[in-house]
C-alpha cells in the first residue's frame, strides 16, 4: 500500500492547481514568466499557498554571516539564501518561496478550463499515421528472450493442479512446452497530427518593450495550448519591417528595427515557408501577426489581403491578427482587416489588445473557435 | 509499517562499536535503535518531523514533494534523521556509504545524549510516536464524521497560529505536571472503563457529555453577567502568550474543533525545546561525531573524505550563520577555556595581552564542564554567557542588514556587543514574535485583541493580515493586532470583512 502521505501530496498538488487557475489572470497578466524546466515541465512561483503566521518582516531583519569584508560592504544574495548542511527533523521555517512542479499537460488544462477553451478538432482527412509497437499483450509463442517467468510459472501450476500433480508438500512446479508464455507487441496505428504555428511581428519603431512583453506572454499561452492538443508542432518565427526576414525564438523578442512597415513583406515570407515545408494536407498551420496597426500604405495593404485570400487562408486552420496598442499605432490595418473580413469571421480572428490584463481574453478570442 | 527495516550484520556491529566509544567517553543516551529506509522513505519521514504518522494534511504533502525535488536535482540530501522518543529512533540512509553510516551513528549518539540530558526536554513525552499516531487516527475520524474539507480547513487556520505558544510552559514544576499525568490519566481510564474496546459511539457520547459541561458553564456565566465578572474574565487571560490554550478555552468552538486544537498544540510543543536548542543540539552531536571519528572510529584511509563531508556540514557564508559551527567551536571553545583555566574574575580582569594570550592554569576542567553546559543552557543562554569577543574574531562573524538606498544587504558591525545582540535577538522566543492576548473582551464586545510585544523588529504586514483572517475566523468576532510599524504604534484590525490599519 502507498504511504498515506502520497494522499496528502495527491491533495497538495490539487490545491496548487486551484491556485493556479484562481491567479491565472495575474499570472498571465503580470508576465509572470513560467520557468521552463527540462522537457515540458515549468516550475511555477506560489507565493501564497504556505501558511500565514505572525513573522518577522525580511528586511527589518537583516542578519549575521561569517566572512571578511568591510562594514557597508554588501552581503551577496538575499538571507535564507544556500544554507547547506543536514536538514533535521521538524525544523526549519522555509521562508523561501515555494515553487512547484507543473506539467505541460496540467498547465493547458487549466488554462483550458479557466478559458472553457473547446479541444481543437485537428484538419480532418490527412492525418499522418505511424505505426507502434508495444509488448502489451501474451502470446504462446516467441523467442526466449522475451519468455514471460511469472505468466507461463502460473500455466504450469494451472495444469499441475488440475491434473492433480502439484503436491503441496513437495511444491514443484515444472513448466513444459505448452505452458510457456512470451510477451508479444501490439501493433497500434497511432494518429499523429502535427501543427506549425508561423509568428510574424512588426518590429518597426513603434512597437516598444511593453508591446513585445505583450506578445511574447501572449505565445507562450498559445504555444503552450497548441502544444497539449497536438503530438507534434513546430513553431517559425518572422520579424519584419519594411523586409522580412526568418529568426530564431530570441532574436524575434530581441530584435527592435526602425523604418517603414510593409505587412505583406511577413505574410509572403510565411507563404514562402509553408509552401516550403509544411504540405498544408498534412499539417495544421496557424499563422499569428502582431502588430500595433500601422502599415506603410493602403497599396501594401491590399497585396495583403490579396495573400490571406489566394494563399493563406485556404491553407492555414485560421489566421489571427493581434493588435498591440501602442501610443505611435494607428490601428489602421485592423479596422482593414474587419473592413473585409468582419470581426466574427471562421478562420481570419482579429484580436485587440489594450494592455497585459487583456491577455487572457485575447487567448480566448483566438482559441476559442477550437480550430 | 515496513519501510524502514532494522539494522542488521555489519551495521549492527558498527553500532555496537560506536555505543562502546560513547560508553567511554561517557555519554548518557536512551536505548538506541537504528533502522534503514531508501530516500523515498526518508523523504516522507522528513517531510512528517520523523514521524511515520501523522494526520492527514496537504501541508506534509507539500514539505514531501519540496524534499523529494531537493533529493533529485541533488540540491540536498538528509543524511540523518534522529527522533526524540525513548528508545531514541533514528534512521539510516541505505545509499549512503559506509563512512557516511559512521559519522551518521556517532552524530546520533550525540544527539540522544543530549535529548535525555538537557533540561529544557525533561518535560517532554518520549512515548510521541503513540502521541502523533493517536492523533492522527483521531482527526481522519472527525474528516469521517464532517467531512475532509471542513476539517481540513480548520487545520489550516489553526497551524497558521501554531507558533503562539508560550516557551515557559516548558518549566511547569513538578506539581503541575504530575497534576496533569493524574487529570490524562482519569481521562483515559474512563475511557477504557467506557467499553472493551474505545469504539465511536462511546467517544461521541463521551463527547457530548463533555460538551453539556461546558454549556452548563456558559449558560451560568450568563447568569452572572454583571460587569464584576466581566472584569474578572478579562484580567484572567490578559498577557496569556500561549494562545492556543486561550482559544481552546474561551473560543466559541465545536467539541471536535477543540480537540483539533489540543491534538496540534500538544505536538507544537513537543517540537519546541528543539526549536529551542538547535545550536547547542547540533554544535553538541557535531562535537561527538567529529571526536569519536578522528579520535576512534575513522580508518586512515578515510580521513580525505572525512574531512570533506565534515566540512561541508560546517560551511558558513556571509548570508547565514551555520548552527552546526557556532554550536561546535562554541562547545570546543569553552572546553579550551574551562582547561586552560581562561574564565573567573582573574582572567576576566587580567589586561596584560601577552598573559592572557598565554593564559594556562591546566585546570583541566574542560570536559566536565562542557557536560554540564549541555545539560542546563538552551541556545540563548548558551550564546549569553559563553560567546566572547576573541571568538567572534576568530570566526570572522558579522552582522549585516537591509540599506534602503542600495536596496542591499551590507555588513553593519564586527563589533561584540552588536553582533551578540543580534544573535540573541533572533532567538528569543524561539525566533517568533512574541504574541500575548491583551484582552478577550476588547470595546466590552467580545471582541478580541492581542498584542504584540515589539522588540526592534516589525512584523511581516501582509503575512499579519492573513493570519487575523485565520484567527477571525476561529474567535468569530473582530480582532484587533496591537504592534508597532515603521516606528509608530499601530492597531490592524480585521472584523470580518475588512482590514483596518489605524494609528494609535
Amino acid at each position: 500500500m502507498d504511504h498515506p502521505i502520497k494522499r496528502d501530496h495527491a491533495r497538495f498538488r490539487k490545491i496548487v492547481k486551484g491556485k493556479i487557475r484562481e491567479n491565472l489572470r495575474k499570472y498571465i497578466s503580470q508576465g509572470q514568466q513560467m520557468i521552463p524546466k527540462g522537457n515540458d515541465t515549468f516550475k511555477i512561483p506560489m507565493p501564497s499557498i504556505d501558511i500565514p503566521r505572525f513573522r518577522f518582516g525580511d528586511k527589518s531583519q537583516g542578519g549575521m554571516g561569517q566572512g571578511s569584508g568591510e562594514q557597508g560592504d554588501p552581503v551577496d544574495g538575499q538571507p535564507g539564501e544556500g544554507e547547506p548542511g543536514q536538514g533535521e527533523a521538524g525544523e526549519g521555517e522555509g521562508n523561501k518561496e515555494l515553487e512547484v512542479d507543473m506539467g505541460i499537460d496540467e498547465l493547458a488544462k487549466i488554462l483550458g478550463d479557466e478559458l472553457e477553451l473547446p479541444n481543437i478538432e485537428p484538419k480532418g482527412k490527412q492525418q499522418l499515421s505511424s505505426t507502434v509497437d508495444k509488448y502489451t499483450s501474451i502470446g504462446t509463442t516467441g523467442p526466449d528472450s522475451l519468455k514471460h517467468l511469472k505468466r507461463t510459472y502460473k500455466e504450469a501450476l494451472k495444469r499441475q493442479m488440475s491434473m492433480g500433480t502439484y503436491d503441496p508438500n513437495n511444491p514443484r512446479v515444472v513448466p513444459i512446452r505448452k505452458d510457456y508464455r512470451f510477451r508479444s507487441a501490439d501493433t497500434k496505428i497511432e494518429m499523429e497530427n502535427s501543427a506549425v504555428v508561423i509568428y510574424m511581428m512588426d518590429v518597426s519603431g513603434s512597437m516598444g518593450e511593453e508591446q513585445k512583453e505583450i506578445v511574447r506572454t501572449e505565445s507562450f499561452w498559445i504555444n503552450l495550448w497548441l502544444k497539449s492538443q497536438y503530438k507534434d508542432i513546430e513553431i517559425r518565427y518572422i520579424i519584419h519591417d519594411a523586409t522580412a526576414k526568418e529568426v530564431d525564438e530570441d532574436t524575434f523578442f530581441r530584435t527592435r528595427e526602425s523604418g517603414g512597415t510593409l505587412i505583406s513583406s511577413a505574410l509572403k515570407l510565411c507563404k514562402e515557408i509553408i509552401e516550403e515545408d509544411y504540405n498544408p494536407n498534412e499539417w495544421n498551420i496557424y499563422p499569428f501577426h502582431f502588430s500595433d496597426g500601422d502599415n506603410w500604405s493602403a497599396d501594401d495593404t491590399k497585396i495583403c489581403l490579396e495573400l490571406l485570400d489566394d494563399f493563406i487562408l485556404p491553407n492555414s486552420n485560421m489566421f489571427c491578427y493581434g493588435q498591440v496598442e501602442s501610443r505611435y499605432g494607428s490601428g489602421q490595418f485592423y479596422k482593414d482587416l474587419s473592413g473585409k473580413y468582419g470581426t466574427d469571421h471562421d478562420s481570419v480572428i482579429l484580436s485587440k489588445i489594450k494592455n497585459k490584463e487583456a491577455i487572457l481574453d485575447s487567448i480566448k478570442e483566438f482559441l476559442g473557435k477550437g480550430k | 509499517m515496513s519501510r524502514s527495516k532494522p539494522i542488521s550484520g555489519d551495521l549492527l556491529d558498527l553500532q555496537r562499536r560506536v555505543q562502546g566509544y560513547a560508553d567511554d567517553y561517557g555519554l548518557d543516551y536512551f536505548p538506541q535503535i537504528f533502522e534503514m529506509c531508501d530516500y523515498d522513505t526518508i523523504n516522507i519521514l522528513a517531510a512528517q518531523g520523523g514521524f511515520p504518522i501523522r494526520y492527514p494534511h496537504w501541508k506534509f504533502g507539500m514539505d514531501y514533494d519540496q524534499m523529494s525535488k531537493g533529493y533529485r536535482y541533488g540540491i540536498q540530501k538528509i543524511y540523518e534523521m534522529v527522533i526524540n522518543t525513548n528508545p531514541c529512533y533514528a534512521y539510516l540512509l541505505e545509499v549512503n556509504n559506509w563512512l557516511d553510516q559512521k559519522l551518521v551513528m556517532a552524530h546520533v549518539y550525540g544527539h540522544n545524549d543530549f535529548f535525555k540530558n538537557n533540561m529544557w526536554f525533561s518535560n517532554t513525552n518520549r512515548s510521541m510516536m503513540d502521541v502523533m499516531a493517536n492523533n492522527g487516527t483521531k482527526i481522519r475520524r472527525f474528516m469521517e464524521k464532517y467531512g475532509q474539507t471542513k476539517v481540513e480547513l480548520f487545520i489550516d487556520k489553526i497551524l497558521s497560529l501554531e507558533n503562539l505558544i508560550d516557551i515557559s510552559h516548558l518549566f511547569e514544576t513538578k506539581e503541575v505536571v504530575s497534576q496533569r499525568n493524574k487529570i490524562e490519566k482519569t481521562f483515559e481510564e474512563e475511557q477504557k472503563v467506557g467499553g472493551y474496546l474505545v469504539d465511536d459511539r462511546s467517544q461521541a457520547l463521551k463527547s457530548y457529555m463533555r460538551e453539556n459541561e461546558r454549556q452548563k458553564v456558559t449558560v451560568k456565566e450568563h447568569n452572572d453577567d454583571d460587569e464584576g465578572v466581566m472584569l474578572a474574565e478579562k484580567n484572567l487571560w490578559k498577557g496569556e502568550r500561549d494562545v492556543l490554550k486561550f482559544l481552546i478555552e474561551s473560543a466559541p468552538l465545536e467539541e471536535w474543533e477543540a480537540d483539533v486544537i489540543s491534538c496540534i498544540r500538544k505536538e507544537a510543543y513537543y517540537f519546541l525545546p528543539q526549536r529551542l536548542t538547535k545550536i547547542m543540539n547540533e554544535g553538541w552531536a557535531s562535537y561527538w561525531h567529529s571526536k569519536i571519528m578522528t579520535e576512534k572510529l575513522m580508518d586512515p584511509s578515510e580521513f580525505v573524505d572525512f574531512a570533506s563531508k565534515h566540512a561541508g556540514v560546517m560551511a558558513m557564508s556571509k548570508q547565514n550563520i551555520n548552527p552546526y559551527k557556532i554550536g561546535i567551536e562554541l562547545m570546543r571553545d569553552i572546553e579550551y577555556r574551562w582547561d586552560t583555566g581562561r574564565f573567573g574574575k582573574e582572567y576576566n580582569e587580567c589586561t596584560n595581552m601577552f598573559e592572557r594570550e598565554n593564559w594556562n592554569h591546566k585546570t583541566n576542567l574542560g570536559k566536565e564542564k562542557i557536560f554540564s553546559v549541555r545539560k542546563s543552557h538552551n541556545d540563548i543562554s548558551f550564546i549569553d554567557e559563553f560567546l566572547t569577543p576573541e571568538f567572534c574574531n576568530r570566526q570572522k562573524l558579522f552582522t549585516y542588514k537591509y540599506n534602503p538606498r542600495s536596496q542591499r544587504m551590507e555588513i553593519d558591525h564586527r563589533d561584540f556587543e552588536a553582533i551578540k545582540q543580534k544573535l540573541l535577538t533572533s532567538l528569543s522566543n524561539f525566533g517568533q514574535p512574541i504574541i500575548q492576548v491583551e484582552d478577550s473582551n476588547y470595546k466590552n464586545r467580545k471582541e478580541l485583541l492581542i498584542k504584540h510585544v515589539h522588540r526592534e523588529v516589525d512584523l511581516d504586514m501582509q503575512f499579519a493580515a492573513s493570519t487575523l483572517h485565520n484567527l477571525y475566523a476561529i474567535w468569530k468576532r473582530p480582532v484587533t493586532l496591537e504592534t508597532s510599524y515603521e516606528d509608530k504604534p499601530v492597531l490592524v484590525q480585521f472584523d470580518g470583512k475588512e482590514l483596518s490599519v489605524v494609528n494609535s
